[in-house]
């Protein structure tokens, strides 16, 4: 048993934080610290850094344009990147697809996708959810009928994260009505400008245009964009989700959360002392502080796990609702150390460029945006509720 | 013991849902919100008709009903329809101190006229003693210089009720006067609230002619005022809640997942028979509390209710979102107006860690 990290690690650890330090833009991250709004070029920006270091394939091996980083130094840069207020990863092509494509992907797509993501040619999202396959995925009823070298598509999906930038989307779309509802799915990478694809944004609780509901009618996908076999496709779906569940503990944005919330707390004041002083709300946030560092341990147990070969199982199912529940709960006592002015509205406050002077305390809007899309944690990546069933199947063999 | 209605109470009930379900839903409030004065005229002037502030006052005040119970039938209604209204701020804030100060107003209230009332300030969160803007003699007249915060329905009123410190230290209850301030004398910056409704920045640097102070010693007054808002937001808080389990035990019935409505998964049954039982715990509460608006022992019901509405809050704003799934996260269905709406509870009048403290002292002192 030995919780510390290895010299090589600590060399590692040197370098993610130099590089941070160097060439982290200071306008990303005071938009990212402030909860300001993110606009595509933000994230494009940031993706062109780290590729030019080598480093936006972070879960790639190096015969792909990778990292080839090993679980723990991908633990290491996720934790130092949330620490400095990097933006995110964007995760639909990097994190998803890539390991799909490297898997099951033709040389051919290999070939032409890969460096396309890497390089910023291409802005991937998820065709996965419709309005009748949520939690019940294997439920999706998009169709894709083969007509000569031409798959065309016909349905709708929804809940498909920043799809206003993309420009490729991959799809999980019916194949065959026969056997068991699993077995007639297949795996489409379409192109968004195709004629008959129509985008439109939904506003969610936040205000913010998130997700999109994406509609297909006759849409012409090239056969050659399937990927793999078709009527596979659960199979490479399945992959994808486990690769869409690493760093699902969040662990980095959780620290990076209660920093801020401690902050926050120290600067209200209550009864004429710092409301991180009340005993009623010091309770709460050290509960939530005692909750995290545990959990950061059963992270690093399952990265260990990883690194020494073992695949990643319903542990990540664990660390989902553990790390989601955690994170949630930060987003809740930062709303209410907020006080009143949790309520005011304005977003056109988080456009950047805006100079209009917060209402009250600069961090009281994003903290109210962030409780209400936080949200989303436990419902999205296979709902809170899924991942129980699947722990109480597959580790308590219920 | 008897939990029913009067039969005044029952109608004035049954006709206010019925005008609220025939005019009001999320998109509708939606547009008033981004509206200048945050509120639809028309309904307002509707909801003055059928004497809603009109029921917040005694026959004594002027009005026909006043007591706790009126104004648990009125605000649950409001919540159930999802309604920001003035009523909480004009009729029940500053109808309170005016009618034990200027009861010539409350006739004008009563009959529509909204006065917003401008007590909390940027530093005060949920401190009621805490009052840095001041108040000075200058001739006849006052000179009232501070700022005040989150006044809900500012740009809706003329007029603002406005407490300002005459004497004392900056958290004494003594020694906090009470103006009415004309709205358009004072620096205002409104904005939209989430879950509806508008509220304001406000600025002053004012002066006013000798009539304009309501009270000198206003603090037992605000205490007052503030208990019986804290009932209508409670029970606003209840009618809220009932719609949101409406909108998710339907929910749970018609969405089907993996072969079935949802609804039979016991996992989410026993979760919204909880939610169930803590709306029930919820009602109870606001009774307790308006059956005891009048009582000694006032304002422990105050901080118990206030307690158990922000605790239950959150419970039901989370697992109603939850169990809707994404659709539970947009704008365009229901859920997310009654949801936002339902979170904003605690964010007014002090939220359940503040009042879980207060009950403490308040219990003890009293033993």
């Amino acid at each position: 048993m030995d919780l510390s990290y290895s010299a090589e690690q600590l060399a590692f650890h040197e370098t993610v934080r130099t590089f941070l330090r160097d060439k982290l833009p200071e306008r990303l991250s005071l938009k990212v610290a402030s909860g300001k709004r993110l606009t595509k070029q933000d994230f494009e920006e940031w993706h062109a850094i780290l590729n030019q270091q080598g480093w936006l394939g972070v879960n790639w091996p190096t015969e792909h344009g990778g990292t080839g980083w090993d679980a723990v130094q991908r633990h290491i840069f996720e934790e130092e990147t949330t620490r400095a207020n990097a933006p995110r990863i964007v995760p639909f092509g990097v994190a998803m697809l890539g390991p799909v494509l490297m898997k099951f992907g033709s040389d051919a797509q290999k070939a032409h996708y890969l460096p396309r993501i890497l390089n910023g040619d291409d802005w991937w999202c998820q065709g996965y959810s419709e309005p009748g396959a949520g939690s019940d995925l294997a439920n999706v009823q998009t169709s894709a009928v083969r007509d000569g070298d031409h798959y065309v598509v016909n349905g709708q999906k929804t809940w498909t994260t920043l799809g206003q930038h993309a420009n490729m989307i991959f799809c999980l779309v019916r194949t065959s009505r026969e056997g068991k509802r699993q077995e007639g799915i297949s795996f489409l990478l379409i192109d968004m400008n195709t004629p008959g694809i129509e985008v439109r944004p939904i506003v969610l609780i936040d205000g913010e245009p998130e997700v999109n509901e994406v509609w297909f009618k006759d849409v012409r996908v090239p056969a050659e964009n399937l990927v793999g076999t078709e009527n596979m496709g659960w199979t490479y779906a399945k992959y994808l989700l486990t690769h869409e569940r690493t760093n699902i503990a969040g662990v980095g944005f959780a620290r990076a959360g209660l920093a801020a919330l401690k902050r926050i707390a120290g600067e209200q004041t209550h009864h004429g002392k710092p409301l991180i002083e009340n005993p009623f709300f010091a309770a709460k946030l050290a509960e939530v502080e005692i909750d995290l560092m545990a959990m950061a341990t059963t992270n690093l147990r399952t990265i260990a796990a990883a690194a020494s070969g073992q695949a990643p199982g319903a542990e990540s199912s664990m660390l989902k609702v553990k790390g989601t529940v955690i994170r949630q709960q930060i987003n809740a006592l930062t709303k209410q150390a907020v006080g009143p002015y949790a309520a005011p509205f304005v977003s056109e406050q988080l456009d950047e460029g805006s100079n209009l002077d917060p209402i009250g305390p600069d961090y009281a809007l994003p903290a109210t945006q962030a409780y209400l899309n936080n949200r989303k944690l436990s419902i999205y990546g296979g709902s809170n509720e899924v991942q129980r069933a699947i722990i109480s199947k597959a580790i308590l063999e219920l | 013991m008897d939990f029913k209605l009067t039969e005044e109470r029952q109608m004035l009930q049954d006709s206010l849902r019925r005008i609220l379900s025939d005019t009001t839903d999320h998109e509708s409030i939606a547009k008033a919100t981004d509206s200048i004065t945050g509120l639809d005229p028309e309904l307002w002037e509707q909801l003055v008709e059928m004497g809603l502030p009109g029921a917040m006052f005694t026959e004594d005040e002027g009005g026909f009903g006043g007591a706790g119970f009126d104004i648990m039938v009125v605000a649950e209604e409001l919540g159930r329809a999802g309604l920001p209204s003035p009523l909480i701020d004009s009729a029940l804030l500053s109808g309170t101190v005016l009618a034990s100060t200027r009861p010539a107003l409350v006739e004008e209230i009563i009959a529509g006229r909204i006065i917003a009332f401008a007590h909390a300030e940027p530093d005060s969160r949920y401190e009621l003693s805490q009052v840095s803007t001041t108040a000075q003699q200058s001739g006849d007249g006052w000179v009232l210089k501070g700022s005040k915060a989150v006044v809900h329905n500012a740009a809706a009123a003329e007029t603002c009720i406005v407490s300002a410190r005459l004497a004392g230290a900056t958290d004494a209850a003594e020694g906090i006067g009470l103006f009415l301030v004309p709205t358009d004398a004072m620096q205002m910056r409104d904005y939209p609230l989430h879950g509806g409704g508008r509220a304001a920045e406000l600025v002053l640097d004012v002066t006013l002619d000798a009539d304009a102070r309501l009270t000198e010693d206003g603090f037992a007054l605000i205490q007052t005022a503030q208990a019986r808002a804290s009932a209508a937001q409670c029970a606003e808080a209840l009618g809220l809640m009932e719609t949101i389990k409406a909108l998710t035990v339907d929910y749970l019935r018609q969405r089907r997942q993996f072969g079935q409505p949802i609804g039979k998964f016991q996992a989410l049954q026993h979760r919204m028979a909880d939610v169930l039982i803590e709306i029930e715990q919820v009602r109870s509460a606001v009774i307790n509390l308006c059956g005891h608006l009048d009582a000694p022992e006032r304002e422990l019901h105050v901080s118990a209710a206030k307690n158990l509405v922000g605790r239950t809050a959150r419970l039901v704003v989370e697992e109603s979102i939850q169990m809707h799934g994404g659709i539970g996260m947009t704008m365009e269905y229901a859920l997310g107006h009654f949801a936002k709406r339902l979170s904003m509870v605690d964010h007014r009048f002090g939220d359940a860690d503040y009042h879980l403290e207060r009950f403490i002292a308040l219990a003890q002192s009293a033993a």
